[in-house]
């Protein structure tokens, strides 16, 4: 191309030569937006196409456990509507309790879900809900590259933004909750929260009432989606508290927060499951004070205004700012001793404290993806993103700014908490690559720059000499450093390498550690073969033919919601855990003599009991071995 | 054609097939077995099989010894009832043994056991299968100086007249037994572990097992109270048996020979032996006493049709038809102490029901405001009776979500204050905007 230019600009006069500068120069924005809008294209399709090893090599189908209560309820919506749905009251889990599904889920997954599967059904595409459900997580996880390359370009460049995209759309550490298959919360969840934090950050950057706006239905979708949202209530007012603290304060904020806060939070209002939490539970709390000491500041500042003394205002700012707190004290006392405000629940407790839950609630401990996370299984889910991290940070620290600072510390706080506890590496992964994205994309730029100058000051040297001075500095420069060329060059294709193990790693992880269904076991057999064992279905078809439709089955709590769902009997325990005391009576019949037991049974009305036994096939995390 | 004819043979046969197993359901024409230690019980004891065939039973005398013997063919079961009177057999003939006869009661048939003096080890741990001990010293007699069948000779106190009657008019039947009953044999204890057996004849309190012929050296193991002469259990599927000690208490000598009790100038031209075990038998044999539960009936306060699902707070009627068995046909049960429970886990509705007389049962209530899954719960257990227990499934749902009242009457205020705060944010803005 440059060459098919050099003829007609030499050859054209004044008039021409404009017009085809502007050409030019448009082309070479339309080339670099064609390569940009391809990469986007090709990450987006990369981040669809890296999540279906477990379609292809199992089925299409839904993995895990939560999942097939997912599965249940969307296929619930599908077939009975939204008004069904949201009464629906299930006598078929929690036996003889029951569970309002309506209000005690998060909608939002399953809504998607059944968004995606009415418009394709309106454009008369015959697809079985289920594969709505196995292909919802991907779906999300390549709209997630988009507003991860939207963030970068915001807190950065478009470059940092293109490989944000391409990091987050292979990073193990999310794939492993968002493959084909695993129909979870967290799939459009991640997606959710990206959105609310990018719209979020826009809009403290423009100020403007839309973006706010667009945030706050953001969020109201991540509330709907996911409990997750409570990270968003207390870091978006956390960063508020720092840019207050570090004189940040703008209007541009005071519109943002504001517009984000109030409207966010009547929307998550209307998801049953939250209902009053916003203004009744200590874990919503911060957000509201942020929300009254932003009116303070406004109020002193205009104050500040219209008093133009500053010993009057240092005065008054004083006996303010004591009034404020102590009036906010009161209330906050007041809210909790008459049991207004809820106190934070032990999830909470036990995120601040590690240590809480294994003294207090054994339940939460007791889950596995509750552990604390270990260090090999941060190298596993983010390789060389760990040591890319900290040098993200680094460059975030030398050009701050109200966007970086919110990335700094989204990253650092969602890193903490993934630290304890393994399933929020989930959260912290989306920081952890925009951070990196900068490290990348930072480092990269310097080196290619240093390059490009290099090679452009020996063009122009050899080309032209109009601007003599400058290239003899130039050069001067250059001859400073002898084998800065070869270092850079060096440098590049090293980062290069490492990009690519990290690709080879994420793909290798995705395929061995991530895509098994555990519904479906694969072993290899002693002569290498592959033995699939596909007990667990057989077994819910087992019940499902040759047991009463009323017979209730009792077993370990993991495996209830499987069985409402594929074989369609009532259970006395399953995943949810809103009722610890049923959860412990069915774990006391488990765990103690036949007789027992049997007593115990017969008051839960038990026709059947199931029990994973895993001697023969050693298939080590049965029943015997809980 | 062919088809055709197939097609008529299958139904035809199908036809006579449900005919056939339809009427094993019916009550009449029932078999039993009657096991004998020597034929010569079969006239000795004439009245009372006598009076079994006269209410419609077969009766199926066989030597006990019989090599014949079994109680089933191709695992179905040839007879209704056994009645073992055949105190001293060693054992059993055929394919009949221990096992078989408790697997025969297991499977909800009845039995009458009647053992004497001379009762083996196996007619023994039959008894004591069934959750009664015979007294183990074998030479052993219920003796009772005290109320003892007088007689011409003075004897030896073993022929007792016994009248401690268990008092239930499901087992005994409505007539009271006037005369007492002669009963000579050996004496019982009931197992402390079986909560089942009921005592139906019991011992005076000056009763007591011993050798009639030897000296009393040390006490006797079984006295007064403890003595049970004749006993019956009712088992969980209501299978019944009756235990007697004494075989004579059934024969034709006893049913016809008046009694005086010792002590008491009142004197019977005949004993109340006849009356006594025909009523048991009639108990036994489910002619009395066997209770059917039918059309559980419950639906919403003015409504007909049975609901899938109640909602909390909605008022519903239950009921329920309750029918016993009177030997012929199905007559209404009466009585005023049948309760139903509204149950999840424990019962938050106990409410006893009223009767029609005609055998209706019904009461109405308010579902509580607790939802889950419920059941109706019928658990009836009286002495003498079939159990009745059984239970259906309802879940009651919260209120939907339009189900609540749209507008509340206490909320009025805070309507105001919304509308007057939206109203003012208008009037504000707009004197705000266009007043300078």
């Amino acid at each position: 191309m440059a060459a098919d230019l050099k003829p007609a600009w030499k050859s054209s006069d004044l008039m021409p030569f404009k017009y085809l500068k502007r050409k030019v120069k448009l082309k070479s924005k339309q080339q670099e937006l064609l390569i940009r809008v391809s990469i986007l294209f090709l990450v987006y399709v990369l981040a669809f196409i890296a999540r279906l090893f477990s379609v292809l090599r199992y089925e299409s189908m839904i993995h895990e456990f939560d999942p097939y209560f997912n599965y249940r309820t969307t296929l619930f919506l599908t077939q009975k509507g939204f008004y069904e749905f949201w009464n629906w009251f299930d006598s078929e889990s929690w036996y003889p309790l029951g569970r309002i599904i309506g209000g005690t889920l998060y909608p939002g997954l399953m809504v998607t879900a059944a968004l995606i599967y009415w418009t394709l059904r309106f454009f008369r595409f015959a697809v079985h809900i289920r594969e709505v459900c196995v292909l919802t997580a991907p779906f999300f996880a390549s709209n997630t590259t988009l507003v991860a390359y939207f963030f970068g370009k915001e807190i950065w460049d478009s470059g940092a933004g293109l490989v944000a995209a391409a990091l987050i759309a292979i990073c193990p550490g999310y794939i492993s909750r968002s493959v084909a298959g695993s129909y979870d919360n967290e799939g459009v969840a991640i997606f959710a929260l990206l959105l609310t934090f990018y719209l979020f950050v826009k809009a403290v950057n423009t100020g403007s009432l839309a973006w706010a706006l667009a945030s706050a239905f953001s969020y109201f979708y991540m509330v709907s989606a996911w409990g997750g949202y409570v990270f968003i209530i207390n870091l978006i007012p956390l960063y508020v508290l720092v840019l207050l603290i570090t004189g940040r304060y703008s209007l541009r904020l005071y519109v943002a927060y504001n517009c984000m806060y109030i409207l966010g939070m009547l929307l998550a209002m209307q998801i049953r499951f939250v209902g009053f939490q916003h203004v009744q539970s200590g874990e919503h709390m911060a957000a509201m004070g942020v929300f009254f000491l932003m009116q303070v500041f406004y109020f002193l500042d205009w104050v500040k205004h219209q008093l133009n003394d500053p010993k009057l205002f240092q005065a008054f700012l004083r006996i303010a700012v004591t009034c404020t707190v102590g009036v906010g004290a009161v209330a906050l006392g007041v809210g909790t001793a008459s049991g207004y405000i809820s106190p934070w629940t032990g999830r909470f407790y036990s995120l601040l404290d590690p240590t809480y839950a294994k003294d207090h609630i054994p339940i939460i401990a007791s889950v596995s993806e509750h552990q604390p996370t270990a260090w090999s299984s941060f190298m596993f889910d983010f390789h060389i993103l760990l040591l890319l991290f900290p040098a993200g940070l680094y460059f975030c620290f030398k050009r701050l700014s109200d966007a970086t600072i919110f990335i700094v510390m989204y990253g650092l706080t969602s890193m903490y908490f993934a630290g304890v506890m393994v399933r929020l590496i989930l959260v912290a992964t989306p920081a952890v690559c925009l951070i990196s994205a900068i490290a990348v994309s930072a480092t990269i730029k310097n080196l290619t720059l240093l390059l490009r100058t290099k090679n452009k000051v020996s063009q122009s040297g050899s080309t032209k000499a109009t601007s003599g001075a400058k290239a003899s500095s130039k050069a001067s420069l250059v001859q400073s450093q002898p084998f800065q060329g070869n270092v850079v060059i060096a440098l590049l294709v090293g980062a290069f390498y490492l990009l690519s193990r990290y690709a080879t790693h994420c793909t290798w992880v995705t395929s061995e550690a991530y895509s098994s269904p555990s519904i479906v076991l694969a072993a290899r057999g002693a002569h290498g073969n592959r033995v699939i064992f596909d007990d667990y279905r057989e077994a819910y078809f087992w019940l499902r033919q040759n047991t009463p439709s009323d017979a209730k089955v009792m077993s370990w709590w993991d495996y209830g919601y499987q069985i409402t769902a594929m074989g369609n009997r009532t259970v006395i325990v399953d995943n949810n855990t809103w009722n610890n005391t049923h959860i412990a009576t069915v774990g006391r019949a488990m765990s103690s003599y036949e007789d027992e037991a049997f007593e115990i049974m017969r008051s839960l009305d038990v026709d059947y009991v199931l029990v994973v036994f895993g001697g023969v096939t050693g298939y080590s995390s049965d029943d015997i071995n809980k | 054609m062919a088809k055709l004819a197939i097609a008529i043979f299958l139904a035809i046969s199908l036809v006579l097939f449900s005919r056939l197993s339809f009427s094993r359901e019916s009550l009449t024409g029932r078999r039993i077995l009657v096991l004998l230690d020597d034929l010569s019980i079969k006239s000795s004891h004439s009245i009372f099989f006598n009076s079994l065939r006269s209410r419609g039973f077969d009766l199926d005398f066989k030597l006990a010894e019989d090599k014949s013997l079994s109680l089933q063919r191709y695992s179905q079961y040839l007879y209704d009832g056994l009645v073992l009177f055949s105190p001293s057999v060693e054992r059993f003939g055929g394919a009949l043994d221990l096992g078989a006869v408790l697997d025969f009661v297991d499977s909800g048939h009845n039995l009458i056991i009647a053992a004497d003096s001379s009762a083996s080890d196996l007619i023994k741990s039959v008894a004591t299968e069934c959750g009664v001990d015979f007294d183990e010293d074998p030479s052993a007699m219920v003796i009772d100086h005290n109320s003892y069948a007088v007689s011409e000779t003075e004897g030896d106190h073993t022929l007792i007249a016994a009248d401690d009657f268990i008092e239930s008019d499901a087992i005994l039947g409505k007539n009271k037994i006037e005369a007492p009953i002669l009963f000579e044999g050996i004496g019982h204890s009931l197992n402390a572990g079986s909560s089942l057996v009921v005592k139906v004849l019991s011992a005076s309190p000056s009763a007591y097992s011993a050798n009639p012929s030897s000296k009393l050296s040390n006490p006797p193991s079984l006295t007064g109270p403890a003595l049970s002469l004749v006993s019956v259990v009712q088992a969980r599927n209501n299978a019944r048996i009756m235990i007697s000690g004494s075989l004579s208490m059934f024969s034709n000598r006893f049913f016809r020979s008046g009694v005086q009790k010792a002590g008491t100038s009142a004197k019977y031209k005949k004993s109340g032996n006849e009356q006594f075990v025909t009523e048991l038998s009639k108990w036994v044999f489910h002619e009395r006493g066997h209770l059917k539960a039918v059309n559980v009936r419950h639906q919403k306060v003015g409504e007909t049709d049975e609901p899938a699902v109640y909602r909390i707070k909605d008022d519903l009627d239950f009921s329920v038809e309750i029918y016993e068995w009177s030997g012929k046909s199905w007559e209404p049960y009466v009585a005023d102490d049948v309760q139903v429970q509204f149950y999840m886990m424990s019962p938050y509705v106990l409410n006893t029901l009223s009767t029609d007389q005609k055998g209706l049962y019904h009461t109405s209530f308010k579902v509580p405001d607790v939802y889950g899954v419920f059941q109706f719960k019928i658990e009836y257990h009286k002495l003498g009776y079939t159990s009745l227990s059984l239970s259906k499934q309802i879940p009651v749902r919260p209120f939907r979500h339009n189900e609540y009242e749209r507008f509340i009457t206490t909320a009025f205020p805070y309507y105001g204050a919304s509308f007057t705060t939206m109203a003012g944010f208008f009037i504000f803005s707009f004197i705000f905007l266009y007043h300078k």
